[in-house]
């Protein structure tokens, strides 16, 4: 018999039942709540007279709508005010784990679950959000689901699932200096595309994947969505397991935390085991990465050019650079380096972790945000990453070099709060979505590594953050 | 859930790839927090010309002339053709809701995004996959004939011509056919299952102890 896939010991060993056309009641472990998607399965629930099956898996914070502006007080938009309050009112009423506005641990899902070890090996994840493949980095099946899902997770701890097929991605080599998680993560994107993983499970592996850090491989997972598979994963080892180890969720006897961490190893996949598709990358030949379109796949290296549609054989693909062009206010054959930015933004699930501020800081140090650029803000992911960052003195760095620095949430990533780009105006952003008004109607993003974002503010246009010296 | 079995209507043409749910439904209309409201800002940054918000009036607000489905003759449709990867990115499930309050029951594309197809599924909006000739034929008749219908046969898998010129076989898995056709209650069904649910979380639970 072949040996089993991480997805598959992840999937089997949450089956509940299986009906006759495949069909799996899944058992979910850890349900994440945030206050967008969850008002309307909150009162499913009500009107339906359930109560959560098991609250103490449900953990959930306001993170989308959240105003970042230092030191605020209050949601002046009375809309996401009524959203955020909602929220509050049904973590109350339910009594659920709750990182309310002003708690230190709140911050955004995809950041705090790991963060507070609610996110473990050999879980199943779920949240009303894309971007719950994040998770899949330490080792669980993690994924996104609809408000009708969140609403049946509570009343049943279970998701109806048809199993995905699995892809490897085998990432050979190790990165070079200056070339990151989230590089590495564009160029498969670029590769497979944005519609290369539907209906898979992706598996990230190989030698430049087990060298990264738990903050790299969540950069990952977190942007697995967008090759378009609902999962992310990354096999478990010491990396993961000195990441879990001491967090306010995690096993915390001895006792439990050699059978959690004896579990835990066996979270690979096997060496024999089959893959339906496997995709190798050279990720030691990578350099710098920035998308130029309206999606994530439309990326070329910092070294490239805008693509011209003439060369484009394909005619939906054509017309769609066509679009993506107009919409990017971008000529054909222009060198990416010579693009001007307005903005910067630095934060998002995809890289507002420590270590993403910490790659930032070192660019910016003792450097100038050019005049050319208005804003260049500085977003991050949770308050306990906010802390640690000050205690290091990044926010002096970031503020020094003309950056601002705030309060976290997901902000301009997708612009629900106060943070948002004017039409035309054109951002280096390390957020995951480059889609069309995805960060304020007409604006232009261009999805990079912090590095590089940080480099774009210097520079007031992308530069090779290598080549800064 | 509303129940699905067939339904022949008009068919409206969204000829581009990748349309994301960001475009279906932007997101300053998420902020809401009830069920109802999205049909008049379905793809609202194409449809309109200004900026929409929450709260407007939407029949003031100008059309943007040049985007498909302001068409005159697509007006009343219910049945949508779009190309590869259709409701990729965010998992909002205002973009089924938006697009069944908008009147499409029903929406024909070579792929979709894997978390949008379960939610459409999951409101009776029945979300189908054909190949992707099957699809360009579909964009060409469109095209053509004026007042262009299909038939949506979910018993039979089957979308077809109305004047019986062709017919195009789809999948579903059975238990999603046999829920959407009965409009079943998937929280019900699942319910159903509460003891084989408790066993398992018993020793699942028992024999991960930390996850409890
Ligand atoms: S940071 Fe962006 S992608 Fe991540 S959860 Fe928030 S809105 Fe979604």
């Amino acid at each position: 018999m072949a040996g089993r896939t991480l997805y598959d010991k992840l999937f089997d060993s949450h089956v509940v039942h299986t009906e006759s056309d495949g069909t799996a009641l899944l058992y979910i472990d850890r349900h994440l709540v945030h206050e967008v998607t969850s008002p309307q399965a909150f009162e499913g629930l009500k009107l339906a007279g359930r109560k959560p099956w098991r609250k103490q898996s449900i953990v959930a914070m306001p993170d989308h709508n959240t105003p970042t502006t230092p030191g605020f007080t209050a949601i002046l938009d009375p809309v996401s005010r009524a959203q955020v309050e909602t929220l509050d009112a049904n973590a109350k009423e339910l009594g659920l784990t709750y990182y309310r506005i002003g708690d230190v641990r709140r911050g955004i899902v995809h950041v705090v679950g790991p963060e507070q070890g609610a996110t473990l090996p050999g879980m199943t994840v779920v949240c009303g959000d894309s971007h719950t493949s994040t998770h899949g980095a330490f080792a669980a099946l993690a994924f996104g689901i609809g408000t009708s899902e969140v609403e049946h997770v509570m009343a049943t701890q279970c998701l109806p699932q048809k199993k995905s097929k699995s892809m490897l991605v085998r990432c050979d080599g190790r990165l070079a200096t200056g070339v990151t998680a989230k590089d590495l993560v564009l160029a498969i994107i670029g590769v497979i595309g944005t519609a290369g993983g539907t209906g898979y499970a992706l598996e990230f592996g190989g030698e430049a994947v087990r060298s990264l850090s738990m903050e790299g491989r969540m950069s990952m997972c977190n942007m697995a969505i967008e090759a378009g598979a609902r999962a992310g994963m990354v096999a478990y080892d010491s990396v993961t397991e000195n990441y879990v180890k001491g967090r306010p969720f995690s096993p915390n006897t001895p006792e439990l935390w050699e059978a959690a961490t004896n579990y835990w190893r066996t979270l690979i996949s096997d060496v024999d085991a089959v893959f339906d598709r496997t995709v190798v990358i050279d990720a030691s030949a990578l350099i710098p990465q920035v998308t130029w379109g309206t999606s994530p796949e439309m990326v070329v290296s910092i070294e490239g050019r805008v693509p011209d549609p003439d060369k484009e054989k394909d005619a939906t693909k054509r017309e769609g650079i066509e679009r993506a062009l107009a919409y990017m206010g971008l000529t054909p054959n222009t060198l990416i380096s010579e693009i001007k930015i307005d903005k910067v933004f630095i934060g998002s699930c995809t890289n507002s972790r420590i270590e993403d501020l910490r790659a930032a800081a070192a660019v910016v140090r003792g450097r100038r945000r050019a005049d050319s650029v208005k804003l260049a803000m500085v977003v991050p992911g949770s308050g306990l990453v906010k802390a640690q960052a000050e205690q290091e003195g990044l926010d002096k760095i970031f503020v020094a070099a003309g950056f601002e620095w705030r309060e976290p949430g997901c902000s301009m990533c997708l612009a629900m709060n106060d943070d948002r780009l004017e039409p035309g105006e054109r951002c280096a952003s390390t957020s995951n979505r480059n889609f069309e008004g995805r960060q304020g109607a007409g604006g232009r993003t261009h999805l990079v590594s912090p590095a590089m974002a940080a480099a774009a503010g210097l520079e007031g246009r992308f530069v090779d953050v290598r080549r800064l010296g | 859930m509303e129940k699905f079995v067939t339904h022949t209507g008009l068919v409206a043409p969204l000829d581009r790839a990748n349309v994301d749910t960001d475009a279906i439904i932007p997101k300053q209309f998420l902020k809401s927090i009830k069920r109802t409201g999205y049909g008049p800002n379905c793809f609202d940054e194409w449809r309109y010309l200004d900026v929409g918000q929450p709260g407007m009036d939407n029949s003031q607000r100008p059309l943007n002339r040049n985007f498909v489905l302001n068409e005159q003759r697509f007006q009343g449709a219910t049945i949508l053709i779009a190309r590869q990867n259709f409701g990729c990115g965010s998992s909002r499930e205002h973009a089924p809701w938006a697009l069944q309050q908008n009147g499409f029951r029903v929406v024909i594309a070579p792929s979709f995004g894997d978390i949008f197809y379960n939610n459409s599924l999951n409101n009776g909006l029945l979300v189908i996959r054909l190949q992707d000739i099957e699809v360009d034929r579909l964009f060409a008749d469109c095209a053509v004939f004026p007042g262009f219908q299909l038939t949506v046969d979910l018993e039979a898998q089957l979308v077809r011509a109305v004047d019986g010129s062709f017919a195009f076989s789809f999948d579903v898995a059975p238990s999603r056919k046999e829920r959407l056709i009965n409009g079943w209650d998937d929280i019900s069904l699942t319910l159903g299952r509460s003891d084989a649910i408790r066993a398992f979380e018993a020793k699942h639970l028992s024999a991960q102890p930390w996850l409890v």
